[in-house]
C-alpha cells in the first residue's frame, strides 16, 4: 500500500482530477484540477501550495553534527551559521554524485538534511568515530512548499511575523496558526518561495491556516505536474530523471560528477577532507567530460517541421522526462533528459547533457523531435540556466 | 535633433512599431499625449487599491512573432489563462463553456445532446477555416486591382492558402464571410443561449446585431487563437492590459527607442508632398525622416495632416470610413464577489467570462435600442473579474469587475451627458443584479465609460475600440481606404500603424509590426 501524507484528508477532496502519482512511497497529487495549467500560473503569479512531505528528512545532532555533514557533502558545513541553508550535492569516493538536497543549520549542534533518496545508511557509514545522532524524521516531519510572488505576504499574515529579514536560503522558527514550525526560504521553483517544516501530527491546522491566510491572495493547491514545469524553467535537476545516483548506477557511464551536472559551484576544494574530494580535485584540474545545460528549441525551426505535414507545432502540455538525442551536425553529442513548453517564457525548453566541447552558451545544435511519428531535428541553442530567474527570488 | 522616425501615439501598435524600427537600428521617438503609454491598453488605479484595465481588458491574438521578436516575457509580460464562459439564463440555470473537453461536452449535453456532438465538428470546421485565413493576419494586404509584382505575389500566396481548403470548406468560408452570425450558427446548433453567446463575438466593436449579414466571420477569431496554440493568444495579462503596453514599451526602450509621454501632437509638418516631422501642442517642432501615426485615420488625416495636403478622393474615403462606436465599459470595485443565483458561491466560473447573452432575441433587441439612438436597456455584456485571475488587481479579499457593454451608440439621441452616463451605468448594474442580486451592495466604486468618454480619454474617434468598425467593407485591402491599405499614405514619409489598418482591432500588434516591415522596405 502507498502511504498517504498527513495532508491527505485535505488534499484528497481537492483532487477533482483524481490524478495521483507516487513519490517515495507516498501518493501525492499530479494536479488537483483537471489541468495543471492554473496551478503552474499560481507558482509564477500568485502562490502555490505543495505537499512535499515525501522528501527524505534527517535530523543530525550532537557535538560532531557539523563534522559529519562536512565529511559527507561537497560544500563547507563547518562555516555555516545557524539559520543558514545550503543546497549541496554529496558524492561517493570517486567523486560521483549520490544525491542532492539541502542542509539547514537549525542550531549549533542541530541540522536538518533533505534528500531525494534514502541516505540514512550512507550517513551512518560516514559517522564512524563521531559523536553524533542521526534520526530519520521523514515520516514524522510534514512539509509544505509555498511558492510564488505572494508567498511572503501569505506567510506573514499566517504567522504574524515579519519575514522581510529572512533572506534567500535562510531558515527561521515561527508560529503558524498556534503551531511551532520552521520556515526556510527555499524551494524547487526558482521563484520567491518558502518551505514550512512541522510535526506531522499538526499538519491539518497548518494547512488550514495557510489556506485561510492565502485565499485573498489566490493561494492554489498545486501538484507535481506544475512543479515539474517550474523546476525546468528554474534549471533545477531531478534525481532519477536528469541524473542517476552513483549508488544506483549499473555501469560507470550512468554516473555523473557535480561538475558534469553544472554544480561545480557546490564543490569546495579548500575545506578539509570529505568523501570524493581527491577525485573531484583531479576532475577540477582536467575539466569535466560532460556539461549539463539549458537548451532553447528555436520556434521557427520547430514550426517549419510541423508545417511540412500541414500542422501547427504541437507540444506536450506537461513536462516530459525522457532521453532525447541532441546532435551537432551528423554526430550525437548528448541527450536531453527533461523538457517543457514554458507558458510564461513562451519558449520550448530542455535540460541536456552535452559532451564538454558543445556546452558553451550560444552553441547551435539540433534536438530530436517526433513529428507525426517521424524523427526530425529542430535547431536548438545552448543557453544559460536558470531560464527564468526573477529578482524577487533573492530580493 | 532629427529622428529617423516619429511615432504618433503610444498605444500598443505604436509601441510595437517603434520597437521594430528601433530594433532595425533606427532612431525612434514615440510621442504619447497622455502621461502613460498604452492608449486603450492601460491599467489605472481608478479607485485607491483597485486596478482596472480601463478600456481593453483581454489579450486577443497578440501575434506570437511579436512576443518572440521583442521578448515580451523577458520584459514582464505574463498571460494568464481565461478558460471558461458562463451564460446565466433567465430560468435560473446557466450554460457553461469550459476549457476541459469532457466537462464542456457534459455541460452542453445537459442542454442539448445534439449540440454537444455538433460542438466538436463545428470546432474542427472552424479550425480548418481559421487556418486558411490566419496567415492573412501576418500579411501586408495585396491590392487585387493592382498588377504590381508585390501585389500579385501576395495574391498568389493568399490563393495558395485557400487552395488548401476542401471544396466544402471553401463554401463554408464564403458563407462565413457573408452571413449573419445568427444564421451561420443556426446551421450548427439548436441551443439559443449557446448561439447567442457565440454570436456575441461577431458583433463586438461593430454597429451591427447578430442577425446582420457580415457578422459571422469574426467567429473565426476565436479559432485563430487556438491555432497559435501554446502561445495562448487569448488571455488575461497579469497586471492588466497596461502590462502588455509596458512590456512592449520596455522592449522598445531596450532597442533604443525614446518615449515621451505628455507630448501631444498638434499637427504633422508637410513640405510639398512629404511629411517632415510634427509640431507639438506647445509649439515645439520635431523633425523626422518618417512620421508614423498610430492613431486612427480620422485623427491622423483630418486633424493632424489637414485636408489641404491630401487628395480629395482620399479625404472623401477617410470621411466615409465608419467608426460608430457602439460599446461602453463599466468598471466596478467590489467589496465581495458577485453571487450568481445560477451558480451560488465562489467557484471556477468566476475566473472566466460571464456572458450576458441568454438568447439571440435578447442580443438582437439590445441592438434594436441602439439602432434608434438609445443605449440598450438590457445590454449584451462580457464580464470578467480580473482579481479572480490576478489577485494583485485589488486589495486582498476585494475584487474588480470589468463589464464590456454593448450597445451604447456614440450618437445617442440628445448626446451623452452625466445624467445619461449614470442612467447607462444603472442599466448595466440592474441587468447584472438580476443574475447576481448581491452585486449592488458590493459596489464600492463605479466607473462608467460611454463611447464619448472613450473618445475623450483615448482619442479613439467616436469611441470605436477598433479604430474603425471591423466590417467587411473596411477590412483587408480596404482598411482604411482603397489603395492605401499598405500602411502608406498619399504623403511620402507618412505611414499608419494603428488598428485602422489591416488587420486591425484587439491587442494583436500586427498592424504595428507590418507597418514597420513596410517602412523598412521603403528604406526609411
Amino acid at each position: 500500500m502507498l502511504k498517504e501524507t498527513p495532508f491527505h484528508p485535505r488534499t484528497a477532496p481537492l483532487c477533482v482530477s483524481h490524478a495521483w502519482r507516487r513519490w517515495a512511497g507516498y501518493v501525492v497529487a499530479s494536479s488537483y484540477e483537471l489541468s495543471h495549467e492554473r496551478e503552474y500560473h499560481a507558482i509564477r503569479s500568485s502562490a502555490a501550495l505543495l505537499d512535499v512531505t515525501p522528501l527524505y528528512k534527517y535530523l543530525i545532532s550532537g557535538p560532531d553534527a557539523a563534522r559529519l555533514l562536512d565529511r559527507v557533502v561537497t560544500r563547507d558545513v563547518m562555516k555555516t551559521r545557524v539559520g543558514q541553508v545550503l543546497y549541496t550535492t554529496w558524492c561517493d569516493a570517486h567523486g560521483k554524485v549520490v544525491d542532492d538536497g539541502t542542509v539547514s543549520r537549525l542550531d549549533e549542534r542541530l541540522f536538518r538534511m533533505t534528500a531525494a533518496d534514502p541516505n540514512l545508511r550512507w550517513l551512518h557509514e560516514n559517522a564512524v568515530g563521531l559523536d553524533v545522532k542521526i534520526e530519520d524524521v521523514s515520516a514524522r516531519t510534514a512539509a509544505l512548499a509555498l511558492q510564488g510572488p505572494s508567498s511572503r505576504a501569505i506567510l506573514e499574515r499566517a504567522t504574524g511575523a515579519d519575514l522581510s529579514g529572512l533572506k534567500y536560503f535562510r531558515v527561521t522558527r515561527a508560529n503558524l496558526g498556534g503551531i511551532p514550525v520552521t520556515i526556510s526560504r527555499t524551494g524547487y521553483t526558482g521563484d520567491l518561495g518558502y518551505e514550512v517544516w512541522l510535526d506531522a501530527g499538526q499538519a491539518l491546522p497548518v494547512w488550514d491556516a495557510l489556506i485561510e491566510a492565502g485565499t485573498p491572495y489566490g493561494i492554489t493547491p498545486t501538484g507535481i505536474l506544475a512543479l515539474d514545469v517550474a523546476r525546468i524553467e528554474a534549471g533545477l535537476m531531478l534525481l532519477e530523471v536528469d541524473y542517476f545516483s552513483a549508488h544506483h548506477a549499473l555501469i560507470e557511464r550512468q554516473k555523473s560528477s557535480p561538475f558534469e551536472l553544472n554544480l561545480g559551484w557546490t564543490v569546495n576544494l579548500e575545506k578539509g577532507p570529505y568523501v570524493g574530494k581527491r577525485a573531484l580535485a583531479e576532475e577540477a584540474a582536467r575539466g569535466p567530460a560532460w556539461r549539463f545545460v539549458g537548451l532553447e528549441v528555436e520556434w521557427e525551426s520547430l514550426a517549419g517541421l510541423y508545417a511540412e505535414v500541414g500542422l501547427a507545432p504541437r507540444l506536450p502540455a506537461v513536462a516530459w522526462r525522457a532521453s532525447v538525442p541532441v546532435y551537432s551536425g551528423s554526430a550525437q553529442v548528448g541527450y536531453a533528459t527533461s523538457g517543457c513548453w514554458s507558458p510564461l517564457l513562451k519558449k520550448y525548453l530542455a535540460l541536456a547533457h552535452l559532451e564538454g566541447a558543445h556546452g558553451a552558451a550560444g552553441t547551435s545544435l539540433e534536438m530530436e523531435v517526433t513529428v507525426e511519428h517521424h524523427r526530425k531535428r529542430a535547431r536548438a541553442r545552448v543557453v544559460k540556466t536558470p531560464f527564468f530567474d526573477p529578482e524577487r527570488k533573492r530580493a | 535633433m532629427k529622428y529617423d522616425a516619429i511615432v504618433i501615439g503610444g498605444g500598443h501598435n505604436g509601441l510595437v512599431n517603434a520597437a521594430y524600427l528601433a530594433r532595425a537600428g533606427k532612431k525612434v521617438l514615440v510621442l504619447e499625449r497622455r502621461e502613460r503609454v498604452g492608449g486603450a491598453a492601460v491599467t489605472e488605479e481608478v479607485f485607491p487599491g483597485f486596478k482596472f484595465s480601463v478600456f481593453s481588458y483581454v489579450v486577443s491574438l497578440l501575434r506570437p512573432e511579436i512576443i518572440r521578436d521583442l521578448d515580451l516575457p523577458g520584459h514582464g509580460l505574463h498571460i494568464l489563462p481565461l478558460e471558461s464562459t458562463i451564460t446565466p439564463l433567465p430560468n435560473g440555470d446557466y450554460l457553461g463553456q469550459w476549457g476541459d473537453h469532457d466537462q464542456n461536452r457534459r455541460e452542453l449535453y445537459r442542454h442539448s445532446p445534439r449540440d454537444a456532438e455538433a460542438y466538436d465538428d463545428y470546432g474542427r470546421e472552424m479550425h480548418f477555416m481559421a487556418k486558411a485565413v490566419q496567415p492573412i493576419l501576418g500579411m501586408v494586404p495585396p491590392d487585387p486591382t493592382s498588377l504590381a509584382p508585390s501585389d500579385l505575389l501576395g495574391l498568389l500566396r493568399l490563393s495558395r492558402h485557400f487552395r488548401n481548403l476542401g471544396r466544402e470548406q471553401f463554401h463554408a468560408l464564403y458563407k462565413l464571410m457573408t452571413m449573419s452570425s445568427a444564421d451561420f450558427l443556426d446551421e450548427w446548433f439548436e441551443n439559443d443561449a449557446l448561439k447567442a453567446t457565440k454570436s456575441a463575438s461577431g458583433i463586438i466593436g461593430t454597429f451591427l446585431g447578430p442577425r446582420s449579414p457580415g457578422t459571422a466571420y469574426v467567429l473565426l477569431h476565436h479559432y485563430m487563437g487556438e491555432i497559435d496554440g501554446v502561445f495562448r493568444a487569448w488571455g488575461f495579462a497579469k497586471g492588466g492590459t497596461g502590462a502588455v503596453s509596458e512590456a512592449i514599451a520596455a522592449a522598445a526602450r531596450r532597442f533604443g527607442a525614446q518615449i515621451r509621454t505628455g507630448a501631444s501632437v498638434a499637427s504633422v509638418s508637410v513640405k510639398g508632398n512629404r511629411a517632415t516631422g510634427v509640431v507639438l501642442e506647445h509649439g515645439e517642432e520635431i523633425e523626422a525622416g518618417v512620421v508614423v501615426s498610430g492613431i486612427d485615420p480620422r485623427q491622423t488625416f483630418i486633424n493632424l495632416v489637414g485636408e489641404k495636403h491630401l487628395p480629395d478622393d482620399f479625404t472623401a474615403a477617410i470621411k466615409r470610413y465608419k467608426f460608430r462606436g457602439s460599446s461602453g465599459k463599466v468598471n466596478l470595485a467590489l467589496s465581495e464577489l458577485p453571487d450568481f443565483t445560477c451558480l451560488p458561491g465562489v467557484g471556477p466560473h468566476l475566473r472566466g467570462a460571464i456572458s450576458i447573452s441568454p438568447s439571440l432575441d435578447y442580443v438582437e433587441r439590445a441592438y434594436d435600442d441602439a439602432k434608434y439612438g438609445a443605449f440598450s436597456r438590457r445590454p449584451y455584456m462580457d464580464v470578467v473579474i480580473p482579481s479572480m485571475i490576478d489577485p494583485g488587481m485589488a486589495p486582498p479579499g476585494k475584487h474588480v469587475m470589468s463589464c464590456f457593454v454593448q450597445y451604447a451608440p456614440f450618437d445617442v439621441q440628445g448626446g451623452w451627458d452625466d445624467r445619461k452616463r449614470e442612467a447607462f451605468g444603472d442599466a448595466v448594474v440592474d441587468t447584472l443584479a438580476e443574475f447576481a442580486p448581491n452585486l449592488k451592495r458590493a459596489i464600492l466604486h463605479r466607473q462608467v465609460l460611454t463611447p464619448a468618454d472613450i473618445e475623450r480619454v483615448t482619442g479613439l474617434s467616436e469611441g470605436n475600440i477598433f479604430q474603425g468598425e471591423l466590417a467587411l467593407h473596411q477590412l483587408f485591402f480596404l482598411r482604411p481606404a482603397a489603395s492605401f491599405a499598405k500602411y502608406r499614405t498619399p504623403l511620402r514619409g507618412l505611414y499608419q500603424c494603428g488598428a485602422g489598418t489591416h488587420p486591425g482591432g484587439g491587442i494583436m500588434g500586427a498592424s504595428g509590426r507590418l507597418a514597420a516591415v513596410e517602412i523598412l522596405k521603403d528604406g526609411a
